[in-house]
């Protein structure tokens, strides 16, 4: 079908528009008399229904009918907007929500709406909201039976082109016989007939209703033809097992004075108005920025990711022929793609507004689960992140907020008897720093009582008594992250806290970055998240051991450093150094990996310092090589799990260097 | 119905002739250098630069516990495509590549060459030779790795 080509189009629309929906709703809610905001509201499901009309999506089309609808009784101040009425109208756009990811996953967008579209239209009569959709609802099927049908403004169109155009348009009433046993075969030859003379706008049930016998004995379509009433009848009645059929002329203003007049008129101006206004401001859009399908970016990056590899081997051959036109050739060719690099890293990025956005509408959600008053304050909601990131950090953010609110966050009545104010705050801020971006997580709660966190650990035999007192409250609070906390049975909120947070960690450790926690007791938490920009390029410093090439993460490298032998100290049965004041344990490479080779009896080793978090080692090499941008590679989908290494790279002379997981080796 | 044919490649190991489907193989390859993955059990040899691929190298010579023989001339990679899966299989020489009619293919009876009946799909005769088909999902099946990479790690 020519469908599918717009398909896209239309998911990535609806989603948007959804998002607005959710967006304006939020701060309709704060701002209930605001009129600007429900003209956006308004616009928004305009758009939308629209679209999925065109798209042949008729149950998103009549709920968003009917919300529009609504909101615009609400603008015309016909009815005053209430909470309950927005929590209607939000379920109204969960349902739209659910509807358009059916369609993402193959579906026909197709829901049980109908008791939204009956509180939607009590709503609209000005009526509060109840639930009591039942009555409402027959009230309507009632109405149905009789000659009318719903008609959306696109069909309305249609109709009245037709009507111009000289055709009839007939409501067609078509009886099977009681005794049918074939039902949607009948159907099926019924619509063969109207078919072949004309042209079926709408059938009442749904098409793929009557096609899965999800109907009684009648229904009705509305056929647009050139034939006579009679003509019709005769035909349709030549199939067999149809019990009777009754043909209406269909006038279309009925329809438009059936539904309330005055409301119907305003959609009309407004139609006329809003699709030059969106005109202008899709015109002024689309100069600006292009839509590009990921795959075509992905596809950009690979082929970059080749051409670094290149540009490396390159950047080698130059420098070993000494050849001076192409050594400046190279230089060159190095900036022009380190640009190049640059422009491609950043048409990958995206706003972490991406993730974000969905968040006021999930705090508003679980305040009222969890009956607690807080206020989500979101800053920097426009730092870009790769899209790889974004598309994983989302997860682990909804689970720290989660934490945050259930955990974190005290009830209005604890609060004030702590002698806080009674709505807490929930901060999420974003920025960037140096190559890395940070996520903070802030709730003036509960914070985390350092005393529970150890006794847990204790009973947990995580750690004991003794080495307890050496904890400093950091590590105290890295504890809750353990995997050893998350199944821990409850006590109070400390153990809330700890259910699924190693999965957090392990998410964004898994993503390049780390996560610490501050604390202070009865004052609040803050989770603080450090994610790198990219993940597809990054910069390392090549390291030799014996015969073998190891790539370090710069991003996780402090310094390296020469130490002589004489300097290295025993503690804990482990090598360790003083660095800078501070104790940094040794880790041999050649022992970790097992490394062949003759071992190399020399007074002085080459150390690499890395640090994860508060954490620091010192990663003993045979040689530095040097500094180098590469593009990381996964070992593929063969080997997984292997210890202590993240991932592979090619280098400049074609072979596989190895890239060290520097988290798995500082513990 | 009777005349439908397995392409496939046959190739040698420990003196006997094995073959794989050839839409399987995405390419036969000399010996390259390969970077030795540490932790990793003892068949995977490494990984090596297969045109920007960087794929895991396995030594179908260990993989079935024969006797390790050094790599010669004839010793080639058949990279396998499989299950979003690339690997390298080292065997000792890959030949032709035959049609097998695969009414003459027949299941493994229980003692046949060296190889554990697990690994082989059938057996078949053609034109006097003997050929065994394997499993590659067996083959490729990392349980086992997987149990070997927590022993290392323990």
């Amino acid at each position: 079908m020519e469908m599918n080509e717009y398909l896209d189009v239309f998911i990535e629309e609806s989603k948007e528009h959804i998002q607005a929906l959710n967006d304006h709703l939020l701060e309709l809610e704060k701002d209930p008399a605001n009129i600007a905001i429900v003209n956006e509201i308004f616009r928004s499901a305009h758009t939308l229904k629209g679209m999925s009309a065109t798209m042949g999506y008729q149950d998103l089309a009549d709920l968003t009918h009917k919300m529009e609808n609504v909101l615009d009784a609400i603008r015309n101040e016909k009815v005053k907007l209430t909470s309950p009425m927005v929590d209607v109208i939000f379920e109204a756009v969960d349902a739209l929500e659910a509807m358009v990811l059916d369609i993402i996953d193959g579906g026909e967008g197709k829901k049980d709406v109908k008791t939204l579209v009956s509180q939607l239209e009590s709503m609209e009569k000005g009526e509060a909201p109840v639930n009591t959709s039942a009555p409402v609802a027959e009230e309507k099927s009632a109405a149905s039976t009789s000659t009318e049908t719903e008609l959306d403004q696109f069909e309305l169109t249609v109709l009245q082109q037709s009507h111009e155009k000289g055709f009839h348009n007939y409501e067609v009433t078509v009886q099977l016989q009681k005794t049918c046993l074939l039902k949607a075969a009948r159907v099926y030859m019924v619509f063969e007939i109207f078919e072949k003379i004309g042209e079926v706008i709408k059938s009442t049930p749904t098409v793929t209703e009557l096609e899965d016998e999800n109907f009684e004995f009648d229904f009705t379509i509305i056929l647009v033809t050139k034939d006579e009433a009679d003509e019709v009848k005769q035909k349709v009645m030549k199939v067999s097992e149809v019990e009777d059929v009754i043909v209406n002329d269909l006038k279309i203003d009925t329809y438009e004075s059936d539904d309330t007049v005055d409301a119907d008129a305003e959609i009309k101006q407004t139609e006329t108005k809003k699709p030059e206004e969106q005109e202008a401001k899709k015109s002024q859009i689309s100069t600006k920025t292009i839509r590009v399908n990921i795959d075509r970016l992905d596809a950009l990056m690979n082929l970059f990711e080749e051409l670094v590899i290149d540009r490396g081997r390159l950047e080698q051959i130059s420098q070993s022929l000494k050849n001076n036109e192409l050594q400046e050739t190279v230089e060159h060719m190095s900036r022009i793609s380190g640009d190049l690099q640059n422009i491609i890293l950043n048409m990958r990025m995206v706003p972490i507004d991406q993730v974000f956005n969905r968040f006021p509408r999930m705090v508003r959600q679980l305040t009222k689960d969890l009956k607690k008053d807080v206020d989500l304050q979101i800053f920097g909601a426009d730092t870009e992140l790769d899209r790889t990131v974004i598309d994983e950090i989302g997860d682990p953010l909804v689970h720290l907020i989660r934490n945050a609110l259930d955990h974190g966050v005290e009830t209005p009545a604890v609060r004030k008897e702590k002698g806080k104010p009674e709505q807490g705050i929930l901060k999420l801020n974003a920025y960037h720093s140096g190559n890395h971006v940070f996520i903070e997580i802030k709730d003036d709660g509960a914070g985390i009582d350092r005393e529970k966190v150890l006794k847990k650990a204790i009973s947990n035999g995580v750690l004991t008594l003794e080495e307890s007192k050496a904890y400093s409250d950091q590590e105290v609070y890295q504890l809750i992250m353990e995997s050893g906390f998350s199944t821990a049975d409850t006590i109070s909120d400390i153990s809330g806290r700890g259910v699924g947070l190693d999965v957090v960690r392990n998410t964004i450790e898994s993503l390049g970055g780390s996560i610490t926690i501050d604390s202070t007791y009865n004052e609040g938490s803050t989770f603080l998240i450090q994610l790198p920009l990219t993940l597809s390029i990054i910069s390392v410093m090549l390291t030799e051991v014996k015969n073998e090439k190891f790539a370090v993460p710069l991003s996780s490298i402090i310094e390296t450093a020469i130490v002589n032998k004489k300097d290295i100290m025993r503690a804990h049965n482990r090598q360790v150094i003083d660095f800078r004041g501070k104790v940094v344990p040794l880790v041999s490479l050649t022992e970790v990996f097992d490394v062949p080779g003759e071992v190399d009896e020399d007074d002085f080793l080459s150390v690499v310092i890395i640090r994860q978090g508060e954490k620091m080692a010192g990663l003993i090499v045979d040689s530095f090589i040097g500094q180098q941008e590469v593009v990381l590679k996964s070992l593929g989908n063969y080997l997984t799990d292997i210890f202590a290494i993240s991932g592979a790279t090619i280098l400049g002379d074609g072979q596989v260097a190895l890239i060290v997981d520097t988290n798995a080796l500082v513990k | 119905m009777a005349n439908e044919f397995l392409k496939s490649i046959v190739f040698e190991l420990n003196d006997e002739e094995y073959a794989l489907p050839v839409d399987l193989v995405g390419a036969i390859e000399r010996m390259m250098p390969i970077t030795r993955i540490p932790g990793a059990p003892v068949f995977v040899k490494g990984v090596l630069n297969l045109r920007g691929v960087v794929t895991p190298i396995i030594d179908l010579r260990e993989r079935f516990s024969f006797e390790v023989k050094e790599y010669t001339d004839a010793t080639r990679t058949i990279i396998i495509q499989h299950n979003d899966m690339d690997v390298g299989l080292i065997v000792d020489a890959a030949y032709d590549v035959i049609d097998i009619p695969t009414e003459s293919i027949e299941p493994a009876p229980e003692t046949v060459g060296s190889v554990k009946i697990d690994y082989i799909e059938g057996v078949c005769k053609y034109k006097e030779r003997l050929l065994i088909l394997l499993d590659i999902d067996e083959i490729l099946s990392t349980d086992l790795f997987k149990q070997k990479a927590k022993e290392t790690t323990r």
